[in-house]
């Protein structure tokens, strides 16, 4: 067992696989049992005596709240760092643990990746800062994502409970109905894609976070994990609920062949050609200031569902703060980290078009009332906060998604590229899953 | 296709003479080339398949060059609704031009500065450093001059990207990483350049000269600096422009090095706006990552057409045996 865990710290990151036998990836020495209660007392203290909080993080509303922190706490001098969007900064946070040196002392970690971070104890449990009392105040989602364990490794920061997202002029020209089922949905497909070759109900091109999160929403539950114990299964009814669908939607070319994220994206939400989209509702903030051309256009919808009657969903993206374990100044962080997340911070980064992960900004008449001029006036965070509450929170994540999520388009990706059903590129992926996780010394059973 | 069993070709005596590749000429439009004359160097044998094909290369070459500039005229919304090799409804490029200055309090401006300080100190280091070696390579004897060489022609055949996570590491223990001097220090060597230098100098300096000046009483120094450096003048601009692209263009080094925004170079710059589009909340700046590109390959360009007639007679020195 020794000899599996030293494996396991050894070879997890993608960086350490390159620098390996160099130094050990998030080598923290302690067992994690012995850290002493941090009091709500020592915090204050910490805060009056000042000091430096160094932050890594790319999400644009931080800006103004760490503003607010210093404003509040004149000792405390806070430095907010984008050291690189998700992956880029996964690479360099991996690479300051490895080196031991430059970790910073409050990192951004989608929900996603967490638990890499929190199995090789490179992040720190807050549950002796009080941070396991918090538990009531979040959506069930992201606080489950936050806990391995019996630990809570990082505070929720904003969370992505899904919604449709649909063209309603696109619709309404083509008298189409908002679909309430995936049934639905690809009726809808094939009827705008016949009544304009040129418009798409959607696009994808293989995209392991969308996938992973219609799989959360139809039941599925690939991925076991307790410790270093992992299963990976993508045979089961949920599973086959998705493909079966989504397998039609592909093999009728109703989806749109262009990558997430482009401005060629971009540009087909504001002329059309993509109809729908079905992301977590931090989306209206990037509809903003990306599709301004389409303005007034678009409104959000309940998710289809994949049962008529049934009221499912599932998250996707939404990302948390964290403490590295090797960062200094813990108490300060905390500080910091809770303002952000469960304090005065939500509402500063709700004001500046962030969605919130705590179920009383979620239910608040302001918030639900909010009208979103972009969407033509409707107040959609109802469609989202509903969508939070519905969101089943016994998903989990592989230790090793960041690593999973890089090998899906060479894996599960041809099926939208070949004629490989999209079941069996999901067996691919799971294959692929399966071998790194054993090469880096998890147990790992199919 | 010789086909000589068909019956077909014996009743068709009109086929032309099999060497003229398509395309060729009529041969009334191009009277002088008839000239039966040998061809010599001073006048090169013209080839239209050779022509198309470099055009060909020319073109799809500078079709993305041309895509970059036509871009940088473009909104971030006519970027999206218009033909990319085209103009676009409204010029915005001097509107463009001055929001990539502006964006984010002007840091366009900071990630210039670092990148020309990372060329002007890197690069010229880097080729000073070059010379030196290459010079004493060349010219002198001494021990273990061998193994110098092994170690030279590993350290080509070793990409730096092979390099960059040992450095990172080593730098690390050194506290040295987040700060400029972990761009610097590893782009002051090129073991390319290195081996250019070496292998100009063996030709371009008669070691007879070198004699000569010590004869007539100057020190090694001042041999080197008066009499070899201003021979050595088309490889060094040669290896000065191979490491100030290298270091222009370098990526991957800084990506893993820096962390902190403010001493990024104009390509992780560039790369940190792109990747706004693709957050939560975030900015799609596409037109200015494009303008900003723009920008950005101008000074390469321009230090290409400056340096271009020493570069060019430097690659041929040494091909002509005098």
């Amino acid at each position: 067992m020794p000899q599996n865990t030293r494996r396991l710290l050894r070879g997890i990151g993608l960086v350490c696989a390159l620098a390996l036998g160099a130094t050990a990836c998030g080598g923290s020495d302690d067992d994690g049992s012995g850290q002493k209660q941090v009091s709500a007392a020592d915090i204050k203290a910490a805060l009056k005596k000042g000091g430096k909080v160094k932050v890594w993080a790319w999400e644009p509303t931080l800006k103004k709240v760490v503003t607010d922190f210093e404003k509040e706490h004149p000792a405390v001098d806070v430095e907010l760092v984008n050291a690189g969007t998700n992956k880029d900064q996964y690479t360099a946070l991996q690479n300051a643990i490895s080196a031991k040196k430059g970790v910073p002392d409050v990192a951004q970690v989608e929900y996603y990746a967490l638990s890499q971070y929190a199995l090789t104890k490179s992040i720190t449990d807050l549950t002796p800062f009080g941070a396991d009392r918090l538990k009531d105040s979040y959506s069930p989602g992201p606080w489950n994502a936050v806990k391995s364990g019996d630990g809570v490794y990082a505070l929720p920061m904003d969370s992505g409970p899904m919604a449709l997202f649909y063209n309603k002029k696109v619709f309404d020209k083509h008298k189409i109905k908002v679909p309430t089922t995936w049934d639905e949905y690809l009726q809808a497909a094939r009827k705008l894609h016949k009544a304009d070759p040129k418009a798409y109900i959607t696009s994808d091109t293989g995209e392991a976070g969308l996938t992973t999160s219609l799989l959360w929403q139809a039941g599925s539950r690939p991925y076991k994990v307790d410790g270093t114990k992992v299963g990976i299964d993508f045979s089961d009814k949920g599973a086959r609920t998705y493909t079966e669908t989504w397998q039609k939607l592909i093999d009728e070319k109703l989806v749109a062949q262009i990558n997430p994220w482009t401005d060629e994206w971009y540009k087909a939400f504001g002329d059309g050609t993509i109809a729908t989209l079905p992301t977590g509702a931090w989306m209206p903030a990037n509809f903003a200031s990306g599709v301004k051309e389409a303005a007034g256009d678009w409104r959000a919808a309940p998710l289809p569902q994949w049962t008529a009657g049934a009221e499912a969903s599932a998250e996707n993206g939404g990302s948390s703060l964290a403490l590295p374990e090797l960062g200094k100044n813990k108490e300060l962080a905390y500080a910091f980290v809770e303002y952000a997340n469960s304090g005065k911070g939500v509402q500063t980064r709700i004001s500046e078009g962030a969605f919130p992960a705590t179920t009383k900004d979620l239910k608040s008449k302001a918030f639900q009332d909010t009208e979103f001029p972009y969407f033509g006036g409707q107040k959609a965070n109802k469609v989202f906060a509903e969508s939070a509450a519905n969101v089943a929170d016994d998903w989990k994540y592989l230790p090793y998604q960041v690593y999973a999520n890089s090998v899906f388009n060479d894996t599960a990706g041809k099926a939208y590229v070949s004629g490989t059903p999209l079941s069996e590129g999901l067996k691919s992926w799971q294959d692929a899953s399966v071998k790194y996780g054993t090469e880096q010394g998890f147990s790992v059973q199919k | 296709m010789t086909g000589p069993s068909s019956p077909v070709t014996t009743a068709s005596p009109t086929i032309p003479a099999p060497a003229r590749a398509p395309g060729t000429p009529p041969r009334l439009r191009t009277p002088r080339v008839r000239t039966p004359r040998r061809h010599t160097a001073g006048r090169p044998r013209r080839s239209v398949l050779l022509t198309v094909l470099t055009g060909l290369v020319l073109l799809y070459s500078l079709i993305p060059l041309l895509w970059l500039v036509v871009s940088a005229t473009k909104t971030q919304e006519g970027l999206a609704g218009s033909f990319g090799l085209w103009f676009g409804g409204d010029f915005a490029l001097w509107d463009n031009i001055s929001a990539t200055f502006t964006y984010n309090d002007g840091v366009f401006t900071r990630w210039f500065l670092n990148t020309l300080l990372y060329v002007v100190v890197g690069a010229g280091g880097a080729t000073f450093l070059a010379v030196l070696g290459g010079y004493a390579l060349a010219k002198f004897d001494f021990l273990g001059k061998r193994a110098v060489f092994a170690v030279v022609i590993g350290a080509v055949a070793v990409p730096g990207t092979a390099l960059a996570v040992p450095t990172f590491l080593m730098f690390s223990k050194m506290g040295l990483t987040d700060t400029p001097w972990a761009v610097l220090i590893p782009s002051l060597i090129s073991p390319f350049g290195l081996y250019l230098m070496w292998v100009f100098a063996t030709e371009a300096i008669p070691t007879e000269l070198m004699e000569a000046a010590r004869i007539d009483g100057a020190s090694e120094l001042r041999t080197f600096f008066q009499v070899a450096l201003p021979l050595l003048a088309p490889g060094t601009v040669t290896v000065l422009l191979f490491t100030m692209v290298a270091t222009w263009n370098n990526y991957f080094l800084p990506l893993i090095m820096l962390k902190d925004p403010d001493w990024y170079p104009l390509t992780l710059g560039l790369k940190s706006w792109n990747a706004q589009a693709s957050t939560a909340g975030g900015d799609p700046v596409f037109h200015l990552v494009i303008t900003g590109s723009l920008i950005t390959v101008l000074p390469l360009i321009a230090a290409f057409l400056l340096l271009q007639r020493y570069w060019q007679s430097g690659l041929a020195a040494g091909s002509v045996k005098e």
